[in-house]
């Protein structure tokens, strides 16, 4: 176990070490110096070989998408070298004998032909496509892990935005991806696309026209989607990663709280060569899932879907995962239009294809800056929360999670009710019910949940494990042993739970913690503090909200039973 | 499978050895005699269905056991069953060789079954059903392996994928109902599935599309059945659904269960 600590702010913790040097330590030397003695430049890569990366699995959530994208650049060049984005139209000759004379646009062919008659062809595309599946599935878990630790908070919120766009672009490459092949499936999808951009009220019509280069299907728009496939998002995606990556490592990484860890140090393994190997590991462990289902498992059978004809749909015409949950919304709103002057407003189209998504992404990529304004915490954080320690917060994500998934679900509607025999129609309105219902009952149930644990740690932290030893006192009273913690588990705990060294202060929403830290009180507003008294003079509209919004966010949080508790009676009755 | 009948009414369903067969038939018979004596004593004189085919008139007193409690004596149809004049052999065909008739339970659709009756019982309840007034017969030239495959693909798509699912893998209808997987149709079942549009499926009669059409889309749907899948395992050819679910629970399911091997590791 080779743990080792950085400071935060410094430079590598152990330039100054002695001679005894084991053998991976020997190796980045060695290594250090042939490139300094080519580049000259040993300081800084010397500093980077250093850098410490704390070694919690879900730290790594965020490599699968890193390197099922490495993935997509490799075999997705390969493709290129063999697609044809064209939608002019041609007799297919190849080797697939259900659809031979039949015509097609270009595009179809070819990717047939990628199927059929390239050596190593349909595995590249299964195994790209399957890449793409967990690129964006690894995408959305890095996320909530992010959210649901707190990481996002400054000074990391710039790295939260970048990773919203990331994660909208690989939405939008996906389905641009999807969409080349142009067979039967995909053009139904960008026939709902086309749709839904002609139900934005007023430009709707000219933005259609814009970008399909006319009606749809016309003959532009395979090749515009091919351009932004392989060129321009990919640009965009490899330059914003970059940043994010970037920003991570002038950053350090985030960690949860735990003994001999602080706001301001790394405590973890090297990044050459322990993380670097295990990193590396990963990376094959990964290449290997993906390649592995791409070799077992069909994906996208295109030649089963047939070439795209405006007059052909398939029963259960899905997208890709995540399109669903905008197929979902499309498939449970109920069909409400208006008509004023001559015009048609298509809220059937328009809310669940614009509206709800356009909120869904807005609110994520705001939330940090409304918790940090909510909160007035303006401090830094390099020091994670645990999920349970901010209820409110995790709750909301839970809420948010139970929201999408619902729409994900409807999006599947007919194949639910196929597979369990039940009716369409009842799956659809149970559906409607609990994308109401569902999400406030997940968020309280987190929110008990959460509460139940930080009561659960009290308990453990104040009255020792339950040993499941029943005594009898001499009076007749039965009482149950509780055996005290051991002292490094009970240190450990401490920690998690926030009652020692968070110098910085914690999230002020960090329900029960905040104010423990030696100047908690000075970072976090809170209510307390100088800022708590202006409260009471009459306040802006603004500020009202804001009051509210903090105390939903930190409401029902657990009294602390222990000196500290002074402090609290301060806060909830600011007499300044 | 032990499975004995316990009215000679109710058609035995098991697989049925010869011994058992001999039995089933001795009591069939003296049970037809029964009833076509009763039925000589009290049937209305002008009942349309005398006929002088052998054939017919067999099939005509099986239908009578094991139909005409629903459909009618005289196929006229009745409270729970539609009137029979006029399907044609080929709807009875079809729905007794595919198992759907005699129906043992009213749920949403009839469901396939093994049929109750063997080849030849089919095929004189069917003339017989057939007699009862015109409409589509048995088609007889069933060579699809000649008829152009991608022609009836395009065919399929246009006219079937609709409801069945761009590989025949089936879908779902309003209300429960459903078009089913098209996996254990055999070619003349796939026939006059078209020509008869069972329940909720629509006729294709032979202006919409022609026998050779037809023959086409069986070919092609009997193509795409048999043949394996080129990628590896088909996921049950339902589309994007069931490789979301492999991604989920196999891609990032490992993914992440490597991560906390890794991470308990160092
Ligand atoms: C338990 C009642 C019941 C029995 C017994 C029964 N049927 Fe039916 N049959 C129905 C019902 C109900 C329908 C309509 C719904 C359907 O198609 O599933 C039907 C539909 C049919 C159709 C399709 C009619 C059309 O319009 O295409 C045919 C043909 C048919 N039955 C033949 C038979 C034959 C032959 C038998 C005897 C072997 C038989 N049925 C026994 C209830 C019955
Ligand atoms: C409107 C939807 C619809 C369309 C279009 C349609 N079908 Fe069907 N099909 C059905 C339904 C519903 C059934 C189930 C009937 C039953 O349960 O008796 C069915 C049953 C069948 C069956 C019997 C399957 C079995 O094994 O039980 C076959 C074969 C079939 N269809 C073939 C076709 C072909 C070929 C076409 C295109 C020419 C087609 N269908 C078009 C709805 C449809
Ligand atoms: C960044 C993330 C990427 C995602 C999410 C993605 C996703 C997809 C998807 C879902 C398809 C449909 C493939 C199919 O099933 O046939 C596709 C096709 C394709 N992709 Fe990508 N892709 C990405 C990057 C790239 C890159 C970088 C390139 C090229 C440099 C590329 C080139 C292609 C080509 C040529 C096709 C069409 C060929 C075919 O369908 O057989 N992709 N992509």
């Amino acid at each position: 176990m080779s743990s080792t600590t950085t400071d935060t702010p410094g430079t590598g913790g152990s330039s100054g070490a002695d001679e005894n040097v084991p053998a991976g330590e020997k190796a980045t030397r060695a290594t250090l110096k042939y490139v300094d003695d080519h580049f000259g430049s040993a300081g800084f890569l010397k500093r980077s070989m250093d850098k410490v990366f704390p070694d919690h699995w879900s730290f790594m959530l965020g490599e699968i998408a890193l390197y099922s994208f490495v993935i997509l650049l490799l075999t997705g060049v390969y493709l290129t070298l063999f697609f044809h984005a064209s939608q002019h139209e041609v007799i297919y000759n190849g080797s697939y004998a259900p659809l031979r004379g039949v015509p097609m646009t270009d595009a179809y062919a070819s990717t047939l032909h990628i199927s059929f008659d390239v050596r190593g062809g349909l595995l590249m595309r299964q195994i790209h496509h399957w890449a793409a599946l967990i690129f964006t599935t690894s995408i959305v878990v890095h996320m909530f892990r992010v959210f649901f630790t707190g990481a996002f908070r400054k000074p990391r919120t710039i790295n939260w935005h970048i990773g919203v766009i990331l994660m909208i672009l690989a939405i939008l490459e996906g389905f641009a991806g999807y969409s080349l092949p142009d067979d039967l499936l995909s053009g139904t999808g960008l026939r709902i696309a086309y749709s839904v951009a002609e139900s934005i009220p007023v430009v709707g019509t000219y933005v259609c026209y814009f970008l399909f280069g006319g009606n749809y299907p016309g003959q532009d728009i395979i090749p515009r989607l091919f351009i932004i496939h392989v060129l321009l998002v990919p640009g965009i995606l490899l330059a914003l990663i970059g940043a994010h990556m970037m920003i991570l490592w002038h950053q350090k990484h985030t960690d949860f709280p735990g003994p001999g860890k602080t706001e301001n140090n790394v405590i973890g393994s090297k990044f050459y060569p322990t993380f670097f190997l295990k990193t590396n590991g990963f990376l094959f462990m990964v290449f290997g899932v993906i390649a592995a289902l791409g070799a077992f498992a069909t994906i996208n059978p295109v030649w089963l879907y047939g070439p795209y004809s405006p007059g052909q749909v398939s029963a259960g015409s899905q997208p890709d995962w995540y399109i669903l949950f905008l197929e979902g919304s499309l498939r449970m709103m109920p069909n409400w239009e208006t008509h004023i002057f001559h015009h048609t407003i298509s809220w059937n189209i328009l809310i669940p294809g614009v509206i709800i998504p356009g909120l869904m992404f807005n609110l994520m990529a705001l939330y940090p800056n409304i918790e940090a304004w909510a909160t007035k915490d303006k401090g830094y954080h390099n020091l994670l929360d645990r999920p349970r320690d901010v209820p409110v917060r995790t709750a909301l994500g839970v809420m948010s999670l139970t929201f999408y998934m619902i729409l994900v679900i409807g999006g599947a509607n007919d194949i639910l009710a196929t597979t369990f025999h039940w009716s369409l129609q009842a799956v659809t309105w149970v559906l409607r019910v609990l994308l109401i219902v569902a999400p406030p009952i997940a968020f309280k149930l987190t929110k008990r949940f959460c509460l139940g644990l930080q009561h659960h740690d009290e308990a453990l932290l104040h009255h020792g494990v339950e040993t499941g030893i029943i005594r009898r006192l001499p009076h007749g009273e039965y009482i149950e042993i509780e055996a005290e913690l051991p002292p490094e588990k009970a240190e450990v705990l401490a920690k998690q739970i926030g009652y020692v060294g968070h110098s910085n202060g914690h999230a002020a929403i960090t329900a029960g913690t905040n104010g423990h830290g030696s100047n908690g009180h000075a970072t976090n507003g809170n209510g307390s503090g100088p800022k708590g008294g202006r409260l009471k003079r009459p306040v802006g509209l603004a500020e009202t909200a804001r009051a509210r919004m903090e105390h939903f966010l930190t409401e029902e949080r657990e009294p602390v039973p222990d000196a500290h508790a002074a402090d609290h009676a301060d806060e909830e009755t600011p007499v300044h | 499978m032990e499975n004995v009948s316990t009215s000679a009414l109710t058609p035995d369903t098991g697989h049925r050895s010869g011994r058992r067969r001999f039995a089933h038939a001795g009591i069939v018979l003296l049970v037809i005699g029964l009833f076509g004596f009763l039925y000589a004593a009290f049937a209305p004189s002008h009942s349309a269905a005398t006929s002088s085919d052998p054939a017919i008139e067999q099939g005509r007193q099986l239908y009578l056991q094991g139909c005409s409690s629903c459909h009618g004596l005289n196929g006229e149809g009745g409270v729970t069953a539609p009137s029979l004049i006029g399907v044609g052999a080929a709807a009875a065909d079809f729905q007794m060789s595919a198992g759907f008739m005699p129906l043992r339970n009213h749920t949403a659709e009839a469901e396939r079954h093994e049929p109750a009756y063997d080849d030849t019982e089919i095929e004189q309840i069917s003339a017989y059903i057939g007699s009862l007034g015109p409409g589509p017969a048995i088609p007889t030239n069933l060579d699809y392996q000649s008829a152009p495959l991608a022609f009836g693909g395009q065919l399929f798509r246009t006219n079937c994928a609709q409801c069945h699912n761009f590989a025949g893998s089936g879908g779902a209808l309003t209300y429960g109902k459903s078009a089913p997987s098209l996996s254990s149709a055999s070619p003349k079942e796939i026939y006059e599935a078209m020509l008869t549009g069972p329940e909720n499926m629509p006729v294709f009669g032979d202006q919409q599309i022609t026998p050779a059409q037809k023959l086409a889309i069986v070919n092609y749907v009997r193509t795409i059945k048999t043949s394996p899948n080129p990628g590896g395992a088909g996921l049950g050819r339902i589309g994007p659904v069931s490789e979301t679910a492999v991604a989920w629970l196999v891609g990032i399911g490992v993914c992440v269960v490597i991560t906390m091997w890794i991470g308990s590791k160092v």
